[in-house]
């Protein structure tokens, strides 16, 4: 017979273990409350809509204007290049890893594609502002452009090779998970390689690809470290990607790395900011998990 | 194939296979083009990084008197006024009191030189006039100056004089901060794993529970910054810059990852381990506690050494609470003002000096050697424990 003691502990340690995981529901209900209430104190300062759809940012003045839509601009150009580069080089290498590839190859590569992913964003930011953005005003200049220093597109290169990792490791175990009789079905009708890859292979694994796609973009608009060291600190509302631009990330780090007072409207901002890129990050992760749990669901996977 | 003799001959054959083709060079191209990075990224860090290893010294006579005392300056002789370090003059005094039997001696000694002298003597860009740089030449040629090997990038912490400054401090702090961060995650995170994979009931809580996880792990790094601004530093009044701050909000962060990690450790345990000890009368809690959780462990090491190597990297959300403060002494407790490797790394980087790149570049392959390290560990470890059930 158990004691009474034991049965005692038992409940103890049960709920010692059901407090420990409770905590991570805590820490993302801190993070919104914790930025939510801020962001509050900053829209009762300063009008909600204006920051939405104005064009003036124009922080530590008097009278000063806090109209985001220039930071939302670079955010989402800076964003867009970024995919630009990382969603073919990453499908392609996950296409050439899962369907050409010998197990013992991609054995050998997939380690090094990781190590890709391992590296820590200010050293990406470093190498973007002191190798890459010197290349790009050079190159601009020798056929006649003028970039900046501060580019958007040195920023957004560098941020699609860090994303590229991302969707190609999701991408490629998404392929490999296609069942392999849709391929056989497909080469025997006389389809070649490429036609059976691109209209049955990846028809089939387009949830799970969207997935991965969508992890990398979440991934590209919270990226701080490369805009912060690479991108400008101007918000300018231009579609040319070789101006300088701002972001969300980079304006949350400048308005917090100053010295005003915490309920200045300057240090409040970056709390607006961060709302906004909370709910935005947050949606799109939403969409990505749904889309992988159809995809799970038709192939009835559970190695994802 | 001929036409007339094949009934199924499709005149776009060629065509197609000439598709094929290109479409296999697509992705093969796309896969070399990210590994190529890579390699150009290494090597290119790698150049940047080398000059660090050496650092320009010169032999000159120091006069250790009460003058060098009140005025360091005095110390050396005036025609090497630009040549040696102003950091090494300023160190002079303190040099004396701490050995008194020095005083009113004169030493001829290797003494670290300036940073314009160490850039010019690398092939980089020089403020130098062209007649110190003619000094220059002549005391490398009559041996009095040369690069040696640079301790004081090892010994030393930040400075604002570029050949003075070292890593020390920042790897002082990173220290602190990751024992903070895992004194945190890691029981908690392994707690949390324990109760969802062999406690929970597929109930509502345990739902959103899982969800969450998968969500934390997801969102952007800086909005952890916000949260430790907001709630630690703010509410509870803990000190703005201190390891303990920057380490629990790294702990926040690498929750998530120890909780998948130790979960998956968890469930490669087969059920008829835990069977065996319920047939034998054992209670749940002695069942995991006695038979799962060690048979888990090495797996549970494993994703933690991963989610140790990210924070380690970790930079945004530790500006945000101010860890990127100038700190030239090593924090001797949690509650000090700390800053940590990558922070580093991040102000070095927007030094106006040029010598500063050289730093940056060290710092950097400093900091991927330790997250190379500590991912092989985690690799060896499960290699040497894994067991094929």
């Amino acid at each position: 017979m158990r004691s009474r003691f034991q049965r005692v502990e038992e409940k103890l340690i049960t709920s010692t273990l059901l407090i420990a995981s409770i905590i991570s529901v805590l820490i993302t209900f801190g993070i919104l409350f914790s930025i939510l209430f801020e962001a509050i104190e900053f829209f009762e300062l300063k009008s909600f809509s204006y920051f939405l759809t104005g064009t003036e940012w124009s922080p530590g003045v008097e009278n000063s204007r806090f109209g985001a839509l220039p930071i939302f601009a670079g955010t989402f150009i800076i964003t867009i290049i970024a995919m630009l580069v990382a969603v073919p080089i990453g499908l392609g290498s996950a296409i050439f890893m899962s369907e050409y590839a010998s197990f013992k190859m991609r054995n050998r590569i997939k380690p090094l594609l990781e190590m890709l992913a391992g590296i820590p964003t200010v050293v990406y930011g470093f190498f973007a502002a002191i190798t890459v953005a010197p290349l790009i005003v050079e190159l601009a200049q020798s056929i006649g452009l003028e970039a900046s220093f501060n580019s958007a597109l040195a920023s957004g290169i560098v941020m699609g090779i860090m994303i590229t990792p991302v969707i190609s490791s999701l991408s490629d175990d998404v392929i490999r998970a296609v069942p392999d009789s849709q391929r056989k079905a497909s080469l025997a009708l006389g389809m070649t390689s490429s036609e059976t890859i691109s209209s049955i292979v990846i028809p089939s694994a387009i949830p799970g690809i969207i997935s991965a796609i969508l992890l990398g973009l979440s991934k590209a608009l919270g990226e701080t470290m490369i805009v912060v060291m690479a991108a400008g600190l101007r918000p300018n509302l231009t579609l040319n990607p070789l101006e300088d631009m701002t972001t969300v990330t980079v304006r949350i780090v400048d308005a917090l790395s100053g010295d005003q007072s915490f309920n200045s409207p300057e240090t409040l901002s970056a709390f607006a900011l961060g709302l906004i890129l909370f709910f935005v990050t947050l949606g799109i992760n939403i969409i990505s998990v749904v889309m992988i749990k159809r995809f799970k669901e038709k192939y009835k996977v559970n190695t994802l | 194939m001929k036409k007339s003799t094949n009934p199924f001959y499709d005149i776009s054959l060629k065509k197609r296979h000439a598709k094929t083709k290109r479409f296999k060079l697509f992705t093969y191209s796309s896969l070399i083009f990210s590994l190529a990075f890579l390699l150009f990224f290494i090597v290119d860090i790698g150049i940047k990084a080398f000059p660090t290893l050496k650092q320009a010294y010169v032999y000159v006579d120091v006069t250790y008197s009460q003058k060098s005392m009140r005025s360091s300056r005095a110390a050396i002789d005036r025609k090497y006024k630009k040549i040696v370090s102003r950091a090494y003059l300023r160190e002079i005094p303190k040099h004396i009191k701490q050995n008194p039997h020095l005083l009113n001696t004169t030493v001829k000694k290797w003494v670290l030189a300036d940073d314009q002298v160490d850039q010019y003597l690398k092939g980089h860009y020089t403020k130098l006039k062209s007649r110190d740089k003619a000094f220059v030449d002549e005391l490398v040629k009559n041996n009095l100056l040369e690069l040696q090997f640079n301790r004081i990038f090892f010994t030393n912490g930040d400075s604002k004089v570029p050949e003075f400054a070292g890593i020390l401090s920042s790897i002082i702090g990173t220290i602190l901060t990751l024992i903070i961060t895992m004194l945190f995650a890691f029981p908690i995170g392994v707690m949390a794993a324990i109760y969802l994979e062999e406690f929970s009931k597929d109930n509502l809580l345990t739902q959103i529970i899982e969800i969450n996880i998968n969500n934390l792990a997801a969102i952007p790094s800086i909005l952890f910054g916000l949260l430790g601004l907001a709630i630690f530093i703010n509410s509870f009044g803990l000190p703005r810059s201190s390891a303990l701050v920057g380490g629990l909000t790294l702990a926040l962060m690498t929750l998530p990852i120890i909780i998948v990690s130790s979960r998956a450790a968890l469930r490669s345990v087969p059920n008829s381990i835990r069977e065996a000890g319920f047939a034998v009368g054992l209670t749940k809690v002695q069942v995991v506690t006695g038979h799962v959780l060690p048979l888990a462990f090495p797996g549970i090491m494993t994703g933690s050494i991963i989610g140790l190597a990210q924070a380690l990297g970790e930079t945004a959300p530790l500006i945000i609470i101010g860890m990127i403060a100038f700190i030239p002494d090593s924090p001797t407790s949690v509650l000090d003002a700390a800053t940590v490797l990558p922070a580093q790394i991040f102000t070095w980087a927007g030094m106006p000096e040029r010598a500063y790149i050289e730093k940056t570049a060290g710092a950097i392959m400093v900091l991927l050697s330790i997250l190379v390290l500590l991912n092989s560990t985690a690799i060896y470890l499960r290699k040497k424990y894994e067991v094929k059930w």
